[in-house]
């Protein structure tokens, strides 16, 4: 299977924050908004969108999704911090979800997760790897459990990862 | 066809007869296997007449519930308000992966149910939430929208009917609660997924406040089934006996089984001869140990009560459990039950939505008391502790996440008691708490 990388289009922290809703995007944007009754709704397709573009959800790109939907930051961020997926700091370049849940857990997925933290060489859970390629977390139920273990990274989900085929998994990875 | 392995020939491959036929993911091959047909006659049908079809045929909610589906859409009356349809894809019941494949090989299936769904229940939009992992089937399904836009059959003018049917695709972001119903709505509305307080039920005031249904993925599939044969055929499907469960169920089977998968069976199915014939029974040189039946939140059944159990609402009920979203979770011998009891409560820790006290407080200590018992620092009491949360956390809160814990950990202690104390070291009776001395030690 191959791997479709979400490749953030750089902006690391310490540059000045250049808006996100413009041009094609803004359009994307005003074309989703056609969808719901209210401008509210748009927020978790609009956080995604925010998120596909730099790669996480910064506290300056929640007060620019808050100020194109008429929300407050502070609404913003409560929704934020509900959900799992929305990084809320950068991560690493590659992010690697493993599940560990019970139906993958009988089937050994805590040796799947051992071998991704040696391997990437990230050795704890949800800190990146020192060449910043890697992050590596526990996730709950992804939903492919008859396809132990599941794994996502970035937006790819591999099935049926094994402690043997990690390491190749991970070469196949640029 | 089936997938990941061929339809068993004891299967009724209905919903799942395409699995594994990429030829059936796009428009041309999905009319060529008969699609939209019933959505155009359908369309041309008045909503009633739609809603009885359906309610003669049995069906129920395929999502965990079990409410009938024809009675669900008999709920929305044309009073002149606008009406929503929302299709529960959040799919996050640990165990359960059937929907997942409906999206992925049959998407058009999910849109023509989708926009049958909203035209039984007098509205003109239907929103399928996804959950955000699902990233291949959002794919899938939303090319099948585009497409049927694109070839008329979504629109002002759906089909030429005149009709006026929006499908929208939703990505969810990572909330397991966001599979329940009000929590679903909370979450398309922008906000955080909380379930809401009911009344008012959905059908008076759901999603932005309006009337609304919510189906499950699997449920509004298997509609178009019971539309395009008619009522008394998709009763043929199922076993005579129980009238109350009819048609096929998808089960979904994992964990510590020889052939994991998608099952398509009639309701009423022996669930001995679909663990061992149909599913390969346990890996290789193992014994089942335990096997949970419908999904993480129901209770445990072991081997000889799931034996004697036939797979319907009602068959599994009386076996003890219940038939819930039919994920098959299996464990076999080498399992440590209380580990993976302590494992699913996790789950639920991490999951809670944290609005009530009995499920944010509950779920977190029966987890604590669980992994300590499991690393061998507890005690005879903690047993009791278990039970008096759980008691505690049953019927006391605005969803059922609280009572999903506390399930597992009730049936587990009832039925692998043995296993729990055996962990216990037998000169503890009580917790040191640092600073106090404690009589019993």
């Amino acid at each position: 299977m191959s791997l479709h990388a979400m490749a953030p289009e750089g902006h690391a922290d310490h540059e000045p924050y250049t808006p996100v809703f413009v041009g094609a995007r803004r359009a994307e944007l005003d074309e989703l908004l056609t969808r719901y009754p209210t401008k509210m709704a748009a927020l978790l397709p609009a956080l995604w969108m925010l998120q596909a573009s730099r790669g996480w959800v910064s506290p300056e790109g929640m007060e620019e999704v808050a100020s194109v939907l008429d929300l407050t930051p502070a609404y913003v961020k409560g929704v934020v911090t509900f959900y799992t997926m929305y990084h809320q700091h950068p991560v690493g370049k590659h992010f690697v979800q493993v599940c560990t849940t019970t139906p993958c857990n009988v089937c050994g997925a805590e040796d799947v997760v051992s071998a991704f933290l040696k391997e990437t060489k990230c050795n704890e859970l949800g800190v990146t790897s020192p060449d910043g390629r890697f992050t590596v977390i526990e996730v709950e139920c992804l939903g492919a459990c008859g396809f132990a273990t599941p794994v996502m990274v970035n937006e790819a989900m591999i099935e049926c990862v094994s402690v043997d085929s990690v390491k190749d998994l991970l070469a196949g990875l640029d | 066809m089936g997938y990941p392995h061929p339809s068993h020939v004891r299967e009724t491959p209905v919903i799942s007869k395409y699995f594994g036929d990429a030829e059936a993911r796009t428009l041309a091959g999905w009319q060529k296997r008969g699609g939209y047909e019933t959505l155009k006659q359908v369309l041309d049908t008045d909503p009633v007449a739609v809603q009885n079809v359906v309610k003669d045929s049995g069906l129920r909610g395929r999502g965990g519930a079990g409410f009938p589906t024809g009675v669900k859409w008999s709920f929305m009356k044309p009073d002149g308000k606008t009406h929503y349809l929302t299709i529960n894809g959040d799919e996050s019941e640990p165990g359960t992966f059937k929907d997942r494949e409906i999206m992925r090989w049959t998407p058009h299936q999910l849109v023509e149910g989708a926009a049958i769904g909203a035209h039984a229940i007098y509205a003109e939009t239907a929103y399928i939430y996804i959950r955000g992992e699902y990233t291949e089937p959002i794919a899938r399904v939303s090319e099948a929208v585009r497409e049927a836009y694109a070839a008329g059959i979504l629109g002002k003018n759906a089909m030429g009917s005149g009709k006026r049917v929006d499908v929208y695709v939703h990505k969810g972001a990572g909330a397991y609660i966001c599979g329940e119903e009000t929590a679903l709505m909370n979450s398309l509305e922008g906000r955080r997924g909380n379930p809401r307080i009911k009344p008012p039920f959905p059908a008076v005031a759901g999603l932005f406040a309006q009337p609304t249904t919510i189906n499950n993925v699997e449920t509004v599939c298997a509609a178009i089934h019971v539309l395009r044969n008619g009522a008394e055929w998709y009763k043929s499907l199922s076993s005579a006996t129980n009238p109350k469960s009819t048609g096929t169920k998808l089960f979904s089977v994992c964990g510590n089984v020889a052939r994991p998968g998608n099952y398509e069976v009639g309701m009423g199915f022996p669930m001995k001869d679909f663990l061992w014939e149909l599913c390969g029974g346990p890996p290789s040189g193992r014994t089942f140990k335990a096997i949970i039946p419908g999904g993480s939140s129901v209770p445990i059944l072991t081997p000889e009560e799931c034996e004697a159990a036939v797979m319907d609402y009602e068959g599994i009920q009386a076996a003890g459990s219940l038939l819930g979203s039919g994920g098959v979770i299996c464990f076999d011998d080498s399992q440590d039950m209380v580990r993976q009891i302590a494992r699913l409560a996790r789950f639920y820790a991490h999951e809670s939505c944290a609005q009530c006290t009995q499920c944010r407080e509950g779920t977190a200590w029966t987890t604590k008391i669980l992994e300590r018992i499991r690393d061998g620092q507890g005690t005879m009491k903690d047993l009791d502790t278990l039970l008096e949360i759980a008691e505690n956390m049953t019927g006391k809160t605005i969803c059922v996440l609280s009572d999903s814990c506390a399930t597992p950990v009730v049936s587990g202690l009832k039925k692998f008691r043995h296993e729990f104390e055996a962990k216990i070291p037998k000169n503890r009776a009580s917790v040191m708490i640092p600073g106090f001395s404690t009589a019993a030690a």
